[in-house]
């Protein structure tokens, strides 16, 4: 397995706040990442500055950042910009804010081409639209090329947009939580789609979501985000098998499975909110919320090896959970 | 009342509403039947979980319980008196609202405490004091500091925003709360601290929810009772127990599989139900569930089920009629 993407070091702050602190991962060609946190924790940030996109007055600086081997750091703006969209896409929440509401589906689609392929003639990108929107599932794609976005529903505008992002056939596929705005049945629909581009197209994922039902079910590789950290880095099966991260095993208790957990039975939950982080604060973040802080977790805290390419950022033991399984 | 069956917190007797849409400036109106033909009962101190697809009805139907719509037909009885009779003062201290969203549901520019005492203030025949003393019990109960108290909505976290939201809606002391989509602003974590909040007030207060909301498992955590709804009907209602382990509607099974669990190695099911989307301005023919339904047959675009007792509750699908007649041959 080759990294495509590696991001090592990563810091993005915004004026006061340290949204990204150190972050590191890799995402493998071919495979599906899955970054996960709630709210606030800087999986977004995370990916708008492996994209270029973090808003003005942003400050980003890393150890590593690079695609294909590629330095992404220092490269300028008009070099990133034909990056974005050709060998590197993303697609986001709610497609409604990505699309143009003023142009149709088709005209938005073949301007990615022209733009990234200045030979590419205006057949051959509408050849190309007609064929990925078949792809992604749309039925009569000759037809939709002349609709306008707000003529479709929110299922068939996620599908339009992963086609509009596969126009230039990218490496890597940035998604933002693009099912989050969707129903459940119509989000089934769509990772099933993700995946089968993925076997079909050899497409590398980078997934941001905050629901663990979808890492559990698509990820090859988790990576758990808290306060702008990854504080937890396993491939899947291991992850939900052996969770080290006192955060992550929190996560894990407060979702309700149907069948597993006790009704009469409280849900886990985790006190407290997730804190603003000051630049130059020292410890672990998730101190105020642990039953298991100490007073070494306001110290440096280290990055522990908990089995093959299993990593957690903590001071407990590595076989410290062996002996208290997940609350249920 | 004395000997008389305590009558059900919620009763729900044939109900429809019909929006009037413009498609256009010079298009005609066209219907939509956001609810149709709607009825149940839910006891007093159970929960019933609304589940469905967005444009089925569930919030259109909360609307109508809390008399924040006016019904094109039928009625709603809470504690067996009928809600258009009310007055909104006195449909107030019987049934309060908790909606998705407590940033859009909270006046940005007023303190906790005020927003906490707009139900009783306006009432208008309280003592302040008795107000104060209020305010400061329900605070208490929902797990907010009186220092929170006189914050405002916008130095709250969400979960915080959400307690706010779910005081408010208690302080009059309601036998009724309609929750809509309550935790699907919120973070896992916050979404846990809320849901184990509301089972923890329900049991020591004695109160009736109507729960509606798009996740299967958070519904299936908190519900006694589930409806089903699709189009605008009650598709499936049973038992919540007997709903998740054996569905009968051909739809809630799809609901059912396109939940996902935190299991891995089961990949994402397949749910069958095709590219066609329901459209409520547009409801199909006989079962308004066949175009998408994987089990369709000659019947189900012709004629219109009928609701069908279970022994847990009520199915409207051809295939439960076919299954009872061969039943009871």
């Amino acid at each position: 397995m080759s990294a495509l993407l590696e991001v090592a070091g990563l810091h993005v702050r915004f004026g006061e706040v340290a949204a990204v602190r150190g972050a590191s991962l890799v995402v493998a060609r071919g495979e599906t990442h899955c970054l996960v946190g709630e709210s606030g924790c800087g999986k977004s940030v995370t990916a708008l500055a492996v994209m270029g996109l973090l808003a003005r007055g942003a400050r980003r600086a890393a150890e590593r950042l690079a695609f294909a081997g590629q330095d992404l750091r220092d490269l300028s703006d008009r070099a990133m910009s034909r990056l974005r969209g050709d060998r590197m896409a993303m697609i986001f929440q709610e497609p409604m804010t990505s699309l143009n509401p003023s142009y149709t589906i088709g005209s938005q689609m073949t301007e990615v081409l022209r733009r990234h392929r200045p030979g590419a003639t205006r057949a051959q990108a509408v050849d190309r639209a007609v064929e990925l929107l078949g792809r992604v599932g749309i039925t009569a794609p000759g037809m939709r090329l002349g609709q306008y976005p707000h003529q479709l529903s929110g299922g068939l505008r996620q599908r339009v947009m992963i086609a509009m992002a596969l126009m230039c056939e990218p490496e890597l596929l940035i998604a933002d939580e693009p099912t989050t705005a969707l129903d459940v049945t119509v989000q089934a629909q769509i990772l099933r789609l993700l995946a089968g581009l993925q076997r079909d197209l050899g497409l590398a994922i980078l997934l941001i979501t905050h629901d663990l039902g979808i890492v559990a079910r698509v990820a090859h590789r988790v990576s758990v985000m808290y306060a702008g950290e990854v504080v937890e880095s396993a491939p899947t099966a291991a992850l939900f098998a052996a969770p080290r991260h006192p955060y992550t095993r929190g996560l894990l208790s407060c979702v309700p499975v149907p069948g597993k957990v006790r009704r009469d039975q409280p849900l886990g939950s985790i006190p407290g909110v997730v804190p603003r982080i000051p630049p130059g604060f020292a410890g672990c973040a998730f101190r105020d919320r642990c039953a298991h802080a100490r007073a070494e977790c306001s110290g440096d805290v280290p990055r522990r090896a908990a089995g093959p390419e299993h990593e957690f950022l903590c001071t407990l033991a590595p076989d410290w959970a062996r002996a208290e399984p997940v609350a249920a | 009342m004395s000997g008389a069956a305590a009558p059900p917190a919620i009763e729900v007797r044939d109900l429809r509403r019909v929006f009037r849409v413009r498609q256009g400036l010079f298009a005609p109106p066209r219907e939509v039947v956001a609810v149709d033909g709607v009825s149940f009962r839910v006891p007093a101190g159970s929960v019933l979980g609304v589940v469905g697809e967005s444009g089925c009805g569930k919030s259109t139907l909360a609307r109508l319980i809390l008399g924040l719509l006016p019904p094109s037909a039928g009625e709603v009885l809470v504690e067996g008196r009928r809600l258009a009779e009310m007055d909104r003062r006195a449909r107030a201290r019987l049934i309060q609202p908790v909606f998705q969203d407590p940033f859009a549901s909270l006046n940005p520019r007023r303190r906790v405490r005020d927003i906490v005492a707009m139900p009783l203030v306006a009432q208008g025949d309280m003592p302040r004091a008795e107000i104060e003393r209020r305010v400061a019990e329900v605070l208490e109960r929902v797990g907010l500091s009186r220092e929170q108290g006189d914050r405002f909505p916008a130095q709250l976290s969400g979960g915080q925003r959400q307690r706010v939201a779910i005081a408010r809606a208690l302080v009059l002391r309601p036998r009724v709360v309609v929750c809509d989509e309550p935790t699907s602003a919120l973070d896992v974590s916050v979404q846990a601290q809320i849901l184990n909040l509301l089972a923890e007030l329900r049991r020591d207060l004695g109160l009736t929810y109507l729960f509606i909301s798009h996740n299967l498992a958070v519904v299936e955590h908190v519900a006694t009772e589930v409806a089903v709804m699709y189009l605008g009907r009650i598709v499936e209602r049973a038992e919540a127990e007997a709903l998740f382990a054996a569905p009968r509607h051909p739809y809630t099974r799809a609901l059912l599989a396109s939940v996902l669990t935190p299991e891995p190695g089961l990949g994402v099911p397949d749910v069958g139900l095709g590219d066609v989307m329901p459209d409520p301005a547009n409801i199909p023919p006989g079962c308004r569930f066949h175009p998408r339904c994987p089990l369709a047959f000659a019947r189900c675009p012709a004629e219109a089920p009928v609701p069908v007792a279970t022994a847990a509750g009520i199915v409207e699908c051809h295939l439960e009629n076919t299954a009872a007649a061969r039943a009871a041959a």
